[in-house]
């Protein structure tokens, strides 16, 4: 391949056209990763203000059943609807999938991997571009006439399929439309980050030698574009059935509705490991340079998050268990469903062995870090109840199903967020964020986090079902006691959201006064710490980086230094 | 773009970027095609009796040319790689044009075979069989023609100024593509009756 | 990709061709063979159909002679498709319980499609004439009007 053979240091003219670039061509219309991977984030956590202020809402709307809510107003129950269903859509597509995947793979996976930027940077823009169509598209969803679509995230047919059932005839298109464009960003923007990782590392770095978030960002790449293809055939049939009138789903003219639940649920539960493999690549990297140890188990990891993802497109149906799959499949998806605890366990315990005789640093990134363990190992261990096919029976559409899976996707979603902020706040604006500020953050994070989502388990196990407008409707439901537990919650997530502002507070003080980072203020090893904070356009300036070994080498035995940075020569190597 | 960007040039795997990307992208396109095909097998399985009779009413030399031009298509887009790879600008537009000329051949007959059905009462609402029918064909002619617009760009944007030679590879292999995607649909829709 | 020794074009073209060719006379030379019509016209239906996939795959895209890592992502792909595939079948496919009415019963759906049928009619134009020269039960037609989706 004569392309490659060129030398790697034809990047000096690079610097002789440093002229000074607009606001608009430097910040909107950059091609470079880490604006894009910015633009990402900002959007996600402004689309993650929305998302929880419908949740504040819907929660008020169930401890004080008609009472006027602050900042809303009476809540009718087709706008109950709008929320709960633009609540679930907006946390997983756009601020999981964003934050998650987008935004820390753009800003880390050619940082880690020792190169200048995507192979494909103007693809990158246009990915972002997508997505940002896709967000004011979904916005707009809400101001049509009839509301924001109201039929779950899910968007079963026929509920979703007909106006006349979900009564809201713009709103559900622009919703399927949304979510379509969406996924075409993610697709292109998952292509990108895969041919990059396969093709653009840096001199020296094998296989084993990719940080394990690189890897595990990769994979759920490939798990995400490997299950949407179905649903993307299937978004087009529901658009055909909501808009021109075609039966795809319909079963009163020979039509299959429980086919979209397959569709949808094919690339559902993919989706579920596309968001949790980054969050757990973020709590290893997180994990590792906090407990100064060696990453336990490298490969092991590495091939468990294959063969999860591998498993991860055998489990769908266990969404349906009640839905009319036959009950012969159901031991199928029983099995696979059990079995696929087995590899995520093997991560985790992965983790806690790397914490085992290291000498822990209790920073703030790494709290959260290990408040993702705890928390997620809570909503893992749930869902084996939940993966048996004759407990589903009872829990299925209960709160206890809620709790279950909002136990995985916040400590996915919000801590591993967190946690990855802090730690590469340093690498990303180049100053430290407050860590006294932080600590504060983190407990007013977590302990209202428990508060919302265990009374939900209790009221779920006591069969209160989901998607309920109020619950004084329904004597069994309405006691006191439950009613406390509903309060109880509404309350907690009120505390939680406010704590968030001290997050911002902390965020938009650190980015102005923050104390100085350097280069490396976690004396960490891998690419991304060897170059300015935050790193020049081209990332490493005049030569880029070659790796001779592994990105875990900590409190290596004989070396003055606990750490080992990839790039640093071994001394029998001449320089 | 102000300079080159190195992440482009390089090649681990020893498969151009590019390359890579689009056997990434005919990946995911396998799928969106293939859960279509998948969830029209499974709705013929159920509807044999009646959809073999609907199935009936399609046109098998209307389909069966079309067949014959998307094959000669991609023996002439595999031409235009060769010419490609000689650096023959001349040989190379001629090729990808005419390939564009048998894309605009499918295209044409694909709107004659539409309207003659349509005009037989078999529209996107007859039943599931013409749903299926409409969304899949009509979803095979839009990469169809997506095709031939990124055909032409490249004959007329890069390779008349001689740059960018491998995107003919590239377009080429998303074009086969397209081909096999047919290959699988005109049994489908066309032959099993 | 140069340097390979890859067949002529032209000859993968011309099987191609021949195969086709094959692939649409099998439904008109099937039924000379009596009860294996139906086997036959499947195989030269979806056998040629894969193998003509298989030889554009091979020779056009040059998978044969690319780096491993290409057949993978597309075999990868492809399997998938089994997976979703017959992991619906055990639902889509046993849809016949004992509580369980079809809300649109196969035979009624047969009726109409042989109602609307263009070829079992002969032309459109002289629909509502000649419904009785075909014997398949074009008879039914009366029960059920389908003339008011084709005006």
């Amino acid at each position: 391949m004569a392309e490659v053979a060129h030398a790697e240091v034809g990047h000096g003219d690079a610097h002789d056209d440093h002229h000074e670039q607009s606001f608009w061509s430097k910040y909107v219309f950059s091609t470079d990763h880490k604006i894009i991977g910015f633009q990402y984030m900002f959007t996600g956590m402004a689309m993650a203000l929305i998302g929880g202020y419908f949740a504040y809402v819907f929660r008020m709307q169930l401890a004080f059943p008609g009472n006027s809510i602050p900042f809303w107003g009476t809540l009718s129950p087709a706008a109950y609807n709008s929320l709960v269903t633009n609540h679930g859509t907006i946390m997983i597509f756009w601020v999981a999938m964003p934050v998650l995947i987008a935004a820390m793979g753009n800003f880390l996976i050619p940082l880690m991997i020792g190169c200048d930027d995507m192979v494909f940077p103007r693809v990158n823009r246009l990915s972002y571009q997508i997505f940002l169509l896709s967000a004011i598209v979904l916005i707009i969803s809400f101001f049509v006439p009839g509301g924001g679509f109201g039929g779950a995230w899910t968007a079963y047919p026929p509920l979703s399929a007909k106006a006349e059932y979900n009564s809201t005839p713009f709103g559900a298109p622009l919703w399927l439309i949304a979510v379509t464009l969406e996924i075409v960003a993610f697709l292109l923007g998952g292509i990108n980050f895969i041919t990059t990782t396969m093709n653009a590392r840096a001199k020296g770095m094998k296989m084993y030698d990719i940080p394990m978030i690189v890897w595990m960002i990769v994979i759920a790449s490939i798990l995400f574009m490997c299950s949407v293809g179905p649903l993307i055939a299937g978004a087009v049939m529901l658009l055909f059935d909501q808009t021109l009138g075609t039966a795809f789903f319909d079963a009163a003219a020979g039509g299959d509705p429980v086919l979209w639940q397959h569709l949808f649920w094919f690339f559902g539960h993919p989706e579920v490991y596309v968001v949790l493999l980054p969050a757990f690549g973020i709590v290893g990297e997180i994990t590792c340079t906090f407990a100064r140890k060696k990453l336990f188990s490298y490969k092991l990891i590495l091939y468990s998050t294959i063969g999860l993802g591998i498993l991860s497109f055998f489990v769908w149906a266990h969404h349906q268990f009640i839905s009319g799959v036959d009950p012969r499949a159901t031991y199928l998806f029983t099995t696979t469903t059990l079995l696929i605890s087995i590899p995520v366990a093997i991560i985790m315990f992965a983790y806690i062995a790397t914490l085992y005789g290291g000498s822990i640093r209790f920073t703030t990134a790494m709290l959260f870090g290990l408040a993702f363990t705890g928390e997620f190992l809570l909503g893992g261990v749930t869902g084996i109840w939940l993966g048996s096919s004759g407990v589903d029976i009872y829990l299925h559409d209960t709160y206890f199903v809620l709790a279950h899976f909002h136990y995985t996707f916040v400590p996915i979603a919000i801590i591993a967020t967190f946690a990855a902020v802090y730690y590469w706040f340093p690498k990303m604006f180049g100053r430290k964020m407050n860590e006294t500020l932080g600590k504060f953050h983190f407990w007013g994070t977590i302990i209202p986090f428990n508060g919302i989502f265990i009374p939900l388990f209790i009221l779920g196990a006591g069969g209160q079902h989901r998607r309920i407008y109020n619950y004084q409707h329904f004597p069994d439901l309405a006691g006191a006691d439950m009613q406390d537990m509903r309060v109880f919650a509404t309350i907690s997530l009120i505390v939680m959201l406010a704590f968030q502002l001290v997050f911002i507070a902390n965020f938009i003080i650190s980015l102005k006064k923050g104390e100085k980072a350097g280069k490396n203020p976690w004396k960490a090893n891998t690419l991304e710490w060897i170059t300015e904070s935050p790193p020049p356009h081209g990332n490493f300036g005049e030569t880029m980086p070659t790796v001779y070994r592994g990105p875990y080498e900590y409190s290596v035995e004989g070396r003055e230094q606990d750490y080992w940075p990839q790039n640093e020569k071994p001394e029998s190597e001449p320089s | 773009m102000a300079h080159q960007i190195i992440a482009t040039s390089r090649s681990r795997t020893g498969i151009p970027t590019g390359r890579l990307a689009v056997w990434w992208v005919i990946g995911s396109e396998i799928l969106i095609f293939g859960g279509l095909i998948a969830s029209y097998l499974l709705n013929r399985f159920n509807h044999g009796p009646s959809w073999s009779i609907e199935a009936a009413n399609t046109n098998t030399f209307i389909g069966a040319c079309n067949t014959f031009w998307l094959l000669t298509s991609s023996l002439f887009v595999v031409y235009a790689h060769a010419a490609s790879e000689r650096r023959d600008a001349a040989k190379t537009r001629m090729w990808i044009w005419l390939t564009i000329m048998l894309g605009g051949f499918f295209m044409g007959f694909k709107a004659y075979e539409y309207t003659t059905e349509i005009h037989h009462g078999f529209t996107l609402f007859t039943s599931n069989f013409w749903s299926f029918y409409y969304t899949a064909t009509g979803l095979h002619g839009f990469h169809v023609l997506c095709g031939m617009v990124i055909m032409a760009i490249i004959a007329e944007g890069d390779i008349k100024k001689g740059q960018n030679w491998h995107r003919v590879e590239n377009i080429g292999l998303y074009w086969h593509f397209v081909d096999i995607v047919w290959i699988f649909l005109f049994p489908l829709m066309y032959i099993a009756k | 990709m140069a340097g390979h020794n890859h067949p002529s074009y032209l000859k993968i073209y011309i099987t191609l061709v021949i195969l086709f060719i094959v692939s649409v006379a099998g439904p008109e030379v099937a039924p000379a063979f009596g009860v294996f019509a139906k086997p036959i016209v499947l195989l030269t239906a979806f056998g040629i159909a894969i193998w003509k996939a298989y030889l554009v795959c091979a020779y056009f895209m040059h998978l044969k002679f690319e780096k491993i890592y290409a057949p993978y992502i597309l075999l990868a792909c492809f399997s998938l498709l089994f997976v979703f595939f017959f992991g619906t079948a055990t639902d889509a496919m046993f849809a016949n319980g004992h509580n369980w009415v079809k809300p649109v019963s196969e035979e009624a759906a047969v009726e109409e499609a042989k109602a609307r049928s263009y070829v079992l009619h002969g032309s459109h134009d002289d629909h509502g004439e000649d419904q009785h020269d075909d014997s398949d039960g074009a008879d039914h037609d009366d029960d059920h009007d389908s003339g008011d989706k084709e005006h």
